[in-house]
Formats: structure tokens, C-alpha cells, sequence
């Protein structure tokens, strides 16, 4: 890999830092700034973090129902059956992420390599 | 490995503290989550068309992993940059409370803002939840330097694991590079639903998750804005709903 594959175009980089580091760090400033004054319970907090919540939800759906790159090439049974075992064992060993997500894999790979 | 007692000399000087933050990555199973997650992310950002040092930016500067994977996802998938930035920044909220409920563990009368600054840059839900557990060990006038260390080597370890999961992504064969960029969907998925306690924080991961499909098939470009809004906003509903009962 070359080095100008390795650093890429500075235009990925620019969109890098204003759709990515700006709008995720203006929010630690304002709380560095702010600090104190807001109450961590507030109704409007509560809601907000319902929200965050849910696109992070969304953004685990959507990479397991439209998988990038290398995971495209695992059928859509196998991907699904696989975050269903893990969350299977996540809950049976009371909330082990470390199970769930050995679970996950294993399921996964087994599955692989039961199809072929 | 015991943090010293909080008279000890070992706490007279704050370079001793950053390090003792360091070593506190070894004291911590979440360590080992990061691990994998940013394992992950470098995979993700390989199969998704990003440079290695654009990945490697992007743990430095953004540091908090679902932002990271809202990024890499929605600008890999033909997102705008203005989409993106949306979803980004309504991550990112969250970040808010949680720089303010922590810099008053680390704060002294005398503490200027500035002093603060990379701790509020580090703070992110493992070093907060890790702040809670390490800084009754440590003399308050040292809490800063032992934070920055901690998020030292936490970042340090993140940029190791985006290294070797991009190289991995790039030569390993397709199902283990399967199995890498899997992690990233796992390990969201069973953090995320261990750090939710309340009702509302439930019902929105699990509404969240099932909602998608539905918002991906109106094709908006904004799928996982509809999704996010919509089951975040009703799991707020079911949480006002008991609250009015009770």
C-alpha cells in the first residue's frame, strides 16, 4: 500500500471535519463551557438520549441488513441468526458483552463454514 | 495492579499520575470492548473506501465510536455531508451531560478551563463510566493528569486496534474479514443494551433496530434520521406514559 493510499485525498479529510469531528465536538464544548447548571434527569435529556439511542439502533441494523464490503458476502440468514445468538447469550449470561459477542462470531463463522 | 494509597508520595507529582492513569487501561474489561469496536471501525473504514490515516483522524479527533460508525456508514452509503453532520451531531448529544455530570470529579477552586479541555475532549462512555470507578482512588489535585493519562491509553490502544483492523480487512480472506467487520454491529448492540437502565433507553434500541428497515425502504437519504427520530420519540412516549401513571 502507498503512501498516497494510506493518507487518501484531503477532500475525504476536509468532509471528515466538518461532518464528523465539528458537529460531535461542539457538544463537549458547550459542556465544558456550561458545566453545571443542567440537571441530568431533565424530561428534555431523557428524550434527547431516546433519540441518540435509536439512530446508533439504526446504524447497527443498517450495517447487518446492508452489510459493507467483506460481510455482503455472508448470506442475510446468517448475518441475522448470528446477532440473534449473540443476543441470546448476552441475556442468558446476564449481560456478558464479551459472550455476546464470541456468540455472535462463532455462529457466524460455524455457519460459513457449514454452508461451504 | 492497586492505585496507590491517596498520602502516598507516589501522587506528588502529576507526570506520576498521568501514569498511573495509563497503566489503569490494564484494570478494566472495557478495554478489551474498545479493542474489538475499533478493530472494527478500521475494517469498516477499509471496506468502505477510507484511508488508513483518515480512520486513524477520525479516532483522534472524534473519539467517540458511534459517532465514528454513523460517519463511515452514512458517508460510505452517498450520504451528503450535511446528512451526515445531522446524525453525527444528534449522537453527540449526549456528550453534553456527560462532560458535565464528570469535570466536577477532577475540578479544584483553583482549576482554569483550559486545564480542562482534554479531559472534556476524552470524555466519552468509557472514560466516563471508568471516572466514576478510579477517581475516589486518587488525590483530587492530581484527578486531571491521571484522566489524561487514562484517555491516553485508551486512545493509544483505539489507534493500535484501527491499524491492525484495516490491514486485516485489506489481506485477510472474506469470511474472517466477515467476522471483523461484525464486531462492530455486536459490540454496539450488547454495550449499548447493558448501559440501558431505563425503560425509555429499551424500548429506543430495540424500536431503533426494528424501525430501520421499515424508514430504509421509503429511501429518503435521511433513513436513519426517520428511524432514529421516530422510535426515539415514541420510547420518550412509553416513558412520559408511565411516568403520568405512577
Amino acid at each position: 500500500m502507498s503512501a498516497a493510499q494510506l493518507i487518501g485525498d484531503w477532500h475525504a479529510l476536509v468532509v471528515l471535519f466538518v461532518a464528523g469531528v465539528i458537529p460531535n465536538q461542539i457538544w463537549r464544548m458547550l459542556g465544558l463551557w456550561f458545566g453545571g447548571g443542567i440537571d441530568e434527569g431533565s424530561e428534555l435529556l431523557v428524550w434527547v438520549r431516546a433519540v441518540a439511542t435509536a439512530i446508533l439502533a439504526g446504524v447497527i441494523a443498517q450495517i447487518v441488513v446492508e452489510p459493507p464490503g467483506a460481510l455482503a458476502s455472508v448470506p442475510d440468514g446468517l448475518r441475522y441468526g448470528a446477532v440473534g445468538a449473540g443476543l441470546v447469550v448476552f441475556l442468558l449470561t446476564r449481560r456478558s458483552i464479551f459472550a455476546g459477542v464470541v456468540a455472535g462470531e462463532v455462529f457466524m463463522l460455524a455457519g460459513k463454514w457449514w454452508l461451504g | 495492579m492497586a492505585l496507590p494509597p491517596l498520602d502516598s508520595p507516589q501522587w506528588q507529582s502529576p507526570w506520576h499520575a498521568f501514569v498511573w492513569g495509563v497503566r489503569s487501561i490494564t484494570q478494566t474489561i472495557l478495554t478489551l470492548v474498545l479493542f474489538a469496536t475499533y478493530l472494527g471501525i478500521g475494517a469498516l473504514a477499509h471496506d468502505s473506501h477510507f484511508s488508513l490515516v483518515w480512520a486513524l483522524c477520525s479516532t483522534l479527533f472524534v473519539w467517540a465510536g458511534p459517532a465514528q460508525i454513523i460517519l463511515i456508514t452514512t458517508l460510505g452509503s452517498g450520504a451528503t455531508v450535511i446528512q451526515s453532520a445531522i446524525a453525527v451531531t444528534v449522537s453527540a448529544i449526549r456528550l453534553f451531560p456527560m462532560v458535565v455530570s464528570v469535570l466536577p470529579l477532577m475540578r479544584t477552586p483553583t482549576t482554569k478551563r483550559r486545564e480542562l479541555f482534554f479531559a472534556a475532549h476524552l470524555t466519552a462512555v468509557t472514560l466516563w463510566v471508568e471516572c466514576h470507578r478510579f477517581l475516589p482512588q486518587v488525590p483530587r489535585e492530581r484527578r486531571i493528569a491521571f484522566v489524561n493519562g487514562l484517555g491516553f491509553g485508551l486512545v493509544s490502544v483505539c489507534l493500535t486496534a484501527n491499524t491492525i483492523g484495516y490491514f486485516l480487512a485489506a489481506n485477510l480472506t472474506q469470511t474472517l474479514g466477515a467476522a471483523i467487520l461484525l464486531l462492530t454491529p455486536l459490540s454496539f448492540l450488547f454495550s449499548t443494551a447493558r448501559n440501558s437502565r431505563e425503560i425509555a433507553d429499551v424500548v429506543a434500541l430495540a424500536l431503533g433496530v426494528l424501525l430501520y428497515p421499515l424508514a430504509a425502504k421509503m429511501n429518503s437519504g435521511l433513513d436513519i434520521l426517520v428511524s432514529g427520530l421516530a422510535a426515539g420519540t415514541i420510547a420518550y412516549g412509553v416513558h412520559w406514559w408511565r411516568e403520568v401513571r405512577s
